[in-house]
């Protein structure tokens, strides 16, 4: 079953057009990166609405909640890494604190970047936001989805930040799929009895690749897609652990801090005993390679999913 | 190199905003005074083609990385390594060594291919850059990589670290000198302009900054993205020390070089007129080969080009 490949950097540039023409204040910022983070669609239809901000990430974040105050919907763009490390103090006061409606769109998210090397491989993003009050959170998982989720960004007020990988990526959803789809809903993407998979973003396709092999093994897993990751969906994962009793959690990020961490306070705080693995980069800065090598290194492609899937189950 | 008359008109171009008459004075044209001569300045010419020939050799072979930024950065870093600066491939964390950052990091390519053949680490390396598994990561990693200094690839660190080192030395009463290499793009990070006030606070004199002036970074023209002009005065402003050169002209570097260590009580920031992409014709001042490796026929152009430029530059010598 091979599927369509789509962007998910590509639906964000369109999205931001057709948005563009439905609200008149929805603008946009860059940090010398629209080529790449596609915003460059929308600086070709809306010059007026574009603000190439240079290679100045913090000035951005903050300019960006000024805009906000006066009625704007910016929408800010860059790498996942300076979207959130670099700027995270004026995340805090200007947006997180400030309660201002400014959306942080990152790309190039997770290892899957690849060769550019661990300094480019943002994998503290999600724990960094997550963290923030006021911050919702998204980590989308197909083009269908970021169409989705940027559309919700721009008509739901607050502060929010949503990343996705650099790569194409399978679709999973066609758009009326995702009709109903509301923030801090996880969806199931797949029914099944063993053991849960809750993943995020560009992992939803591994677990999914992992879902058919474990198939062959006489293991039937449920696929959740959180693809907000703050608010969290507590009621979901609370149904996952009684139902399933096994949840696996995975994501494109460390496993300090992201999904992993957020569903484990779930389940710890509700006393629910469930067995539980986290899956994703185990506290280290991986290194520059292509992202099918790293992905077997880091142990994150559908094999390890399957490996670390069979190991829990027969604790 | 030689040509006395493109040389001169650089010169007078120039020297309305350095000091460059004074030292003609003191040291004559070409004069006995400078620490070098023809042959060096051959010598050098003749490795930067062999860097630049590294370069796109490992960028063809990585399948990615940023040809641009580390072909208008190479004369200035072979001259940094292979004459200038005071460093030794065998013992790279000699305390007493002069330190060169690379700030923008992308241009990491030429950087390793330096350091290789100044024998920091094995040639053969340069082979493996961006794979897994291999020690040059796509960015500079410190200790990682022998002889690497700092981590950048995140663009705005590197002056601060520079100011870091430098202030240690003068704490310590070191000898060393610091060199930094910038991006102009990179020069819109406001951390550039904080660090650039610390180092004219501390009249950190033991400090040079290059800037690679090509006047182009990501998104287009570093005037259309974000207006830079006038960095010579922005950064006399900021109280340095400021040269202006042509930064393919070895011999200009050279010389920038020597006088900005000679020069006391302010940092020196040398401005390097370089493009983008030099060296490889149809890269130059080409915004699109930023951060695109060459496919296999513009791989063979590029290289047929530095064989032809060799073996001109070989006959003259
Ligand atoms: C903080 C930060 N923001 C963005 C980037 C992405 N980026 C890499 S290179 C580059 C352009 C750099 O332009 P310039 O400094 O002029 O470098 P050069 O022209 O010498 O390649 C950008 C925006 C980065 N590496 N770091
Ligand atoms: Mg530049």
């Amino acid at each position: 079953m091979s599927k369509e490949m789509v962007n998910p950097r590509n639906a964000y540039g369109e999205t931001l057009v057709e948005l563009g023409k439905k609200h008149s204040n929805l603008v946009v910022l860059d940090a010398d990166l629209s080529k790449s983070t596609k915003t460059i669609m929308f600086a070709k239809k809306y010059p007026e609405r574009f603000f190439e901000m240079g290679i100045a990430e913090a000035n951005m974040i903050s300019a960006a909640a000024g805009l906000a105050s006066c009625g704007k919907i910016p929408f800010v763009s860059t790498f996942a890494v300076f979207a959130t490390g670099r700027v995270y103090d004026q995340i805090r006061m200007d947006v997180a604190y400030s309660n201002a409606n400014v959306k942080i769109f990152a790309t190039h998210g997770g290892i899957s970047v690849g060769k550019d090397g661990a300094s480019h491989q943002m994998i503290e993003d999600l724990a960094l936001m997550r963290v923030l009050p006021n911050m919702t959170v998204f980590a989308p998982s197909d083009a269908t989805q970021t169409k989705k989720i940027v559309q919700l960004m721009a008509e739901t007020k607050g502060p929010m930040y949503a990343r996705v990988g650099r790569a194409d990526a399978p679709l999973i959803y066609k758009t009326e799929d995702l009709k109903d789809m509301k923030i801090g809903r996880g969806l199931t993407v797949k029914d099944g009895d063993d053991i849960s998979i809750i993943a995020c973003g560009t992992m939803v396709n591994h677990v999914l690749d992992a879902r058919e092999k474990l198939l062959k093994d006489g293991i039937s897993a449920r696929i959740i897609d959180m693809h907000t990751i703050k608010p969290i969906d507590t009621d979901l994962i609370i149904k996952c652990a009684k139902e399933t009793g096994a949840i696996l959690t995975a994501e494109e990020h460390s496993v300090i801090g992201g999904l992993g961490s957020a569903v484990a306070e779930i389940l710890a705080e509700k006393g629910l005993t469930c067995r539980f693995k986290r899956l994703g980069v185990n506290d280290i800065f991986c290194e520059s390679g292509a992202p099918a090598d790293l992905f077997e290194k880091y142990k994150l492609n559908a094999k390890h999913i399957v490996k670390t899937t069979s190991a829990l189950l027969e604790q | 190199m030689g040509n006395r008359a493109d040389f001169y008109t650089n010169y007078f171009y120039i020297k309305k905003h350095s000091g460059v008459c004074f030292h003609l004075l003191i040291n004559g044209w070409g004069g006995t005074l400078k620490p070098y001569d023809e042959e060096v300045i051959k010598k050098l010419d003749i490795i930067a083609v062999k860097i630049r020939r590294h370069v796109i050799e490992m960028l063809y072979r990585a399948k990615s990385g940023h040809p641009g930024g580390s072909l208008s950065a190479v004369d200035a870093i072979v001259a940094l390594y292979f004459h200038h600066m005071n460093d030794n491939p065998k013992k790279p964390e000699d305390p007493d060594r002069d330190r060169f950052i690379l700030s923008k990091g992308h241009a990491a390519p030429t950087l390793y291919a330096v350091l290789a053949e100044c024998g920091y680490f094995d040639v053969k390396e340069l082979k493996r850059l961006r794979e897994i598994n291999s020690i040059l990561q796509g960015h500079p990693v410190s200790f990682h990589i022998p002889g690497v200094e700092a981590s950048t690839g995140s663009l705005g660190h590197g002056l601060s670290f520079a100011n870091g080192i430098a202030l240690a030395g003068k704490a310590d009463k070191k000898k060393y000198n610091v060199y930094v290499m910038l991006g102009d793009g990179e020069t819109d990070e406001g951390q550039i302009w904080e660090a650039a006030a610390v180092a004219s606070h501390y009249r950190l004199d033991n400090l040079t900054a290059l800037l690679d002036r090509n006047f182009l970074q990501i998104d287009g023209n570093t005037e259309d993205v974000l207006r830079l002009e006038s960095v010579y005065d922005r950064w006399s402003s900021f109280g340095w020390h400021v040269r202006e050169i042509d930064g393919h002209d070895i011999d200009q570097i050279l010389d920038a070089l020597q006088m900005a260590d000679d020069h006391k009580n302010q940092p020196t920031m040398i401005i390097l007129n370089t493009v983008k992409g030099k060296g490889v014709s149809f890269m130059e001042n080409n915004v699109d080969f930023h951060g695109v490796p060459p496919n296999e026929m513009e791989y063979k152009l590029a290289m047929s080009e530095f064989d032809m430029l060799l073996r001109k530059l070989e006959e003259a010598s």
